[in-house]
């Protein structure tokens, strides 16, 4: 593997809402086809920073850099720049006026001006390939959960993005519904995608990930290959946040030691 | 009576045309005020609020009164017409603002961020996503304004217009018929408006995206 070209890279960036901070001096570079997961506890500020990424929140230090062109200078042009940056969320937010094949053509038609025909037989072959082609003209209150945030990660597709923000995507899914979503995330992972994905799937993050960030107040503690965070975190606060996903072998123990 | 029913299709004609060019002008007033509040636009949004507590705490008699009566002290002289245009549409404009207002505070903000998300810029955002759902939660009480603003037009007659509520008086003043006149009156706004009614109803439920779940 030659050297790999970095695609995003963040230098000392530094958010602040007002009271207090929220990330603080965060530097990450995402490199070509590379799967980052965010992992945390709540509010340490993972969400916070896709969300400065695309742009979505003002920053109040450092840069943000899109294939080497800093995009946090304030002359950016967003409505450019986030079409290279796609973005899933975690209220999936279809657009509740248009049916399916609408809100993933409405970016293409839109914003790109692409040919109808062409950009229609694209939806349509993202659809087959996460499953609902056969939902094209259905309207998302017809769909369920899993369904409508699969038909956003194809909404987001469409834009044909160099890098794809997913902000716990899963989060408010049905357990059952979760692995559909999931599994088109690996699959657009195996096809070289760029990604940075907010999760507290950690399975899944496990499977995913080239690398894994975890962040806490407003800091990243860690950054290592999955293996290594998930078998040997070098920090004890690493620890304790893997600690309390345990649940089973702890339940094991403690009716082991009150049966003696 | 039926030797007077002419004047009162002619008048109710009067009343729809008025009413009509007034509503769509409140529309018009009302979606551009509610945008400049929904943007924070500074200074406009001031301006806005100020206007729309002026007209909606103003009777529109009082207003008639001052375009008709007060504006022409100033070297301003308008048609009866333009008054009875104007004074509704100044009215009107508030209320509709009111009514767009709230649709546009309905809309998620994370539907604008996904908008935002897909490269739309902010008058593509308003167009395809923001109005659609707008227009969707705000009908019912646009319906309710339009018809409020046909009723407020039998205040014309005030401004020497030959609307309903003037040809009525017109008759009562000449033939002392009061009852037979006012009955007229009363159909003559039914006719008008129910089906206007019917239509509201009819078209709340065609824009309704049922369940609204995105």
């Amino acid at each position: 593997m030659g050297k790999k070209e970095v695609l995003l890279e963040i230098r000392n960036l530094h958010k602040d809402y007002g009271n207090g901070p929220v990330l603080e001096d965060i530097s990450l570079q995402v490199e070509k086809g590379e799967v980052i997961v965010l992992v945390g506890p709540s509010g340490c500020g993972k969400s916070t920073l896709l969300r400065c990424i695309n742009g979505l929140e003002p920053i109040q230090g450092g840069s943000i850099l899109l294939d080497g062109r800093e995009i946090t200078d304030g002359k950016t042009n967003w409505s450019q720049v986030r079409q290279k940056i796609g973005m899933v969320f975690q209220s999936y937010d279809l657009f509740p006026n248009m049916t399916v094949l609408d809100n993933v053509l409405l970016g293409p038609l839109k914003v790109q001006k692409r040919q109808k025909a062409e950009a229609k037989a694209q939806a349509e072959q993202l659809l087959a390939r996460v499953g609902l082609l056969q939902k094209k003209d259905a309207y998302p209150r017809e769909l369920s959960g899993g369904q409508k945030q699969r038909v956003a990660i194809v909404r987001a597709l469409m834009m044909e993005p160099e890098i794809l923000l997913f902000d716990e995507v899963t989060a408010a899914l049905d357990p059952e519904m979760v692995r559909e979503v999931l599994d088109v995330m690996l699959e657009l992972a195996e096809s070289g995608s760029t990604m940075l994905i907010v999760t507290h799937e950690l399975q899944f993050a496990r499977a995913v990930a080239d690398r894994i960030v975890f962040l806490d107040g407003g800091h990243i503690v860690e950054m290592d290959d999955p293996e290594t965070f998930f078998t040997q975190p070098k920090s004890d606060r690493v620890h304790r946040f893997l600690n309390t996903f345990v649940f089973a072998s702890q339940s094991q123990e403690r009716k082991h030691s009150e049966s003696q | 009576m039926t030797k007077y029913a002419p004047m009162y299709v002619q008048a109710a004609w009067l009343t729809l045309r008025l009413g009509v060019i007034g509503i769509l002008c409140s529309l018009l007033i009302g979606l551009v005020c509610a945008i400049l509040q929904y943007y924070r636009v500074p200074v406009f949004r001031r301006i806005v609020r100020i206007y729309i507590e002026l007209s909606r705490n103003t009777p529109l008699l009082v207003q008639l009164f001052f375009l008709y009566f007060g504006l022409p002290k100033a070297g301003i002289r308008l048609s009866s017409e333009a008054c009875a245009i104007i004074g509704l549409s100044f009215l009107g404009g508030s209320y509709m603002a009111e009514a767009f207002r709230s649709g546009l505070e309905a809309v998620e903000k994370s539907q604008v961020e996904s908008g935002l998300s897909i490269g739309l810029r902010h008058g593509q955002l308003m167009r395809y996503v923001i109005l659609p759902q707008v227009i969707s939660t705000s009908v019912p009480a646009i319906c309710a304004n339009m018809i409020f603003l046909i009723k407020e037009t039998s205040l014309f007659s005030a401004v020497a217009l030959a609307d309903l509520m003037y040809v009525a008086k017109d008759l009562i003043g000449l033939y002392y018929k009061t009852d037979e006149a006012l009955l007229m009156l009363v159909i003559s706004y039914l006719i008008l408006l129910l089906p206007i009614s019917l239509a509201a109803s009819w078209l709340e439920r065609r824009v309704r995206y049922a369940g609204f779940g995105n």
